[in-house]
């Protein structure tokens, strides 16, 4: 979708307290994308340490810790990206024989009032479940979230090849890995 | 150099008023440290926060210059030399360098890196600098054109380099005051090159452990020679004509030379210490000129001896890398490296020698032209790998290493 931002005085503070939490990490960037005067979901929301994990095809998942700035719950309920027409919002949890899955989390991430959210391997983290082109290295890939009440906000992620974050998926109908050994050794050969 | 009793003191100065704006040096650092403190204190409220750690420091990452140049030696260096993929084009160039800057700004900063496994191991800082040095095939692969000197040396008489010692398309030198973060620094960074390189060499030295001896003393190597005692002194405006390069893309680079030189200590044990100490032409105690008595007292080439013989020989190293010529001077940064020995040999010791300059042409290979044709040093020494880089600028906050040849 198209952002527009209006810069409210309101919008204004909530810019600067996000580049506070981004200082270090020029890459990520938010865009509350603000249609309205009053204050939305994406208005309290920001992002810091965004990262994607690098993939030839297949499987990623991207993470960062989500920050809440207003003095209520905010959820994101989905997310969206251009690499990636198949995404879902993850967690992952102990299934009934104590091993450790991934699965759609039911209600999206809830960011607790002034609180953080953490999206990191091994825990939630947003899937991405169908590149139709490789993700290397050093680039940046655009996300999009949608909160409960339907505001928006868009940020960028770098991409990072990373080794882990291979955790078993369970999905609605049939088990996949997310196994992206092969994705990883893209790196070693040729990318 | 961020120590706070140091204050705006020698090095650093241009980058951190880059930084600060010409703020008040010692005063940043300072509160910095205070900062970590009091977050330790609340970690820990039994620890002992009274003295200010070393650990704390740090080493501002951003800035007009890279960092691990006029940083006053830290204890440990590791040099890794990497080879660039054949498939990597000016675009992989570019995100190599930023996804390299970004887990450098981090980490020099005591922060982990984004997609650190080991986020606990970015602390403590202990002025960890990574610096970032480009070689004649990261240049080429640019599409950029590098200074004329960015080449390897021309092959010296003394020479007998080593594959596995020598050039390499990128240059990172990792230097800190803890061998652990220093190896965690590594390993990140590695990690994230992996995909556009391999690791085509890598040297581990030391100096003295932080805190044994003031900062600013002039290393030993390990013949225990007073080792650098003419660099020019960080902070001087000689010490910006030396080591910073002026023009294009490396405005605010510079050249580094990064040399192995095997010392052969079995041997060296055969020579007493007058020998010894007319080898160099400085007196092993305190490197001061054997016509001096402190270790920075000018030497002087006149003096003879009783009998009519130069008291610095014409042999000595100190005299054949003195040159004429005021241009021709060099600032050196050396480690010792001391590895395990093979056959019959108890050592296997040298020096990785490291210097910056920002003509390698004109202020290195003269000097070491004179010593590859006489240097009764050469006995016990032999370089045995060697490379040359053109260092790039420093950059901003959002800006990248490299960004000045790939953006």
């Amino acid at each position: 979708m198209t952002t527009s931002i209006r810069t409210t005085s309101r919008f204004g503070v909530l810019l600067a307290a996000g580049a506070l939490l981004l200082a270090g990490c020029a890459s990520t960037s938010t865009t509350p994308a603000a249609d309205t005067e009053a204050a939305t979901q994406a208005d309290s929301f920001a992002i810091s340490d965004a990262w994607v994990k690098s993939a030839e095809s297949g499987m990623s998942a991207a993470f960062g810790e989500l920050e809440n700035s207003s003095g209520e719950d905010i959820t994101v309920v989905a997310a969206s990206t251009e690499v990636s027409p198949m995404i879902e919002l993850h967690e992952t949890v102990a299934d009934e024989t104590g091993e450790m899955v991934m699965q759609p989390i039911d209600g999206g991430f809830v960011i607790p009032a002034e609180g953080t959210y953490a999206l990191e391997p091994g825990g939630s983290h947003i899937m991405l479940m169908g590149l139709d082109q490789p993700i290397v290295a050093g680039e940046e890939v655009t996300f999009t979230l949608t909160f409960a009440d339907d505001s928006t906000v868009e940020f960028t992620a770098p991409v990072k090849d990373y080794s882990g974050a291979n955790e078993n998926y369970v999905g609605d109908d049939s088990e996949m890995d997310m196994d992206m050994d092969e994705s990883d050794t893209s790196g070693s050969d040729d990318s | 150099m961020a120590a706070p009793d140091k204050g705006a003191g020698r090095s650093g100065s241009t980058r951190r008023q880059f930084l600060l704006g010409g703020a008040v040096a010692g005063v940043g650092a300072a509160a910095a440290i205070g900062a970590d403190l009091a977050l330790s204190q609340n970690d820990s409220p039994t620890a002992s926060a009274s003295v200010p750690l070393n650990g704390d420091t740090v080493v501002p990452f951003y800035g007009a210059h890279q960092a691990g140049v006029d940083t006053d030696a830290q204890a440990h260096g590791t040099f890794v030399g990497l080879s660039l993929h054949d498939d990597v084009d000016r675009d992989g160039l570019r995100r190599l360098m930023q996804v390299l800057t970004d887990d450098a700004s981090r980490l020099t900063q005591g922060e982990a890196a984004l997609a650190d496994s080991e986020p606990e191991m970015a602390s403590p800082p202990a002025r960890l600098t990574v610096t970032f040095g480009f070689g004649p095939g990261f240049v080429a692969r640019a599409g950029g054109t590098g200074p004329a000197w960015l080449a390897p040396l021309p092959a010296f008489g003394i020479d007998r380099l080593q594959p596995e010692f020598s050039d390499g398309d990128l240059l990172i030198q990792f230097a800190g005051d803890d061998p652990t973060t220093v190896a965690h620094a590594t390993r990140m960074l590695l990690k994230d090159a992996r995909s556009f390189a391999d690791v085509k060499w890598t040297q581990h030295g030391f100096r003295r452990a932080y805190g044994s001896v003031a900062p600013g003393t002039t290393m030993r190597n390990l013949f225990g020679q007073v080792d650098g005692t003419a660099n020019p002194q960080p902070g001087t405006s000689e010490f910006d004509t030396v080591v910073w390069h002026t023009e294009g893309w490396m405005a605010g680079g510079t050249g580094a030379v990064v040399r192995r030189i095997q010392m052969d200590l079995d041997t060296w044990d055969q020579l007493d210490r007058p020998g010894r100490e007319q080898s160099v032409g400085r007196y092993l105690s305190n490197g001061a000129p054997l016509t001096g008595t402190a270790e920075h007292d000018e030497p002087d080439f006149e003096a003879t001896t009783a009998i009519g013989f130069p008291v610095i020989p014409e042999f000595s190293h100190m005299r054949r890398s003195r040159p004429d010529d005021p241009t021709q001077r060099i600032f050196r940064r050396a480690y010792n490296y001391d590895e395990a020995p093979t056959g019959d040999r108890v050592s296997d010791s040298g020096l990785i020698f490291v210097s910056f300059q920002a003509d390698v042409d004109k202020q290195f290979t003269p000097i070491q032209r004179r010593l590859d044709e006489l240097d009764l040093l050469n006995e016990w020494t032999t370089p045995i790998g060697s490379a040359v880089f053109a260092v790039p600028p420093g950059c901003a906050e959002g800006g990248y290493i490299g960004e000045t040849l790939l953006a």
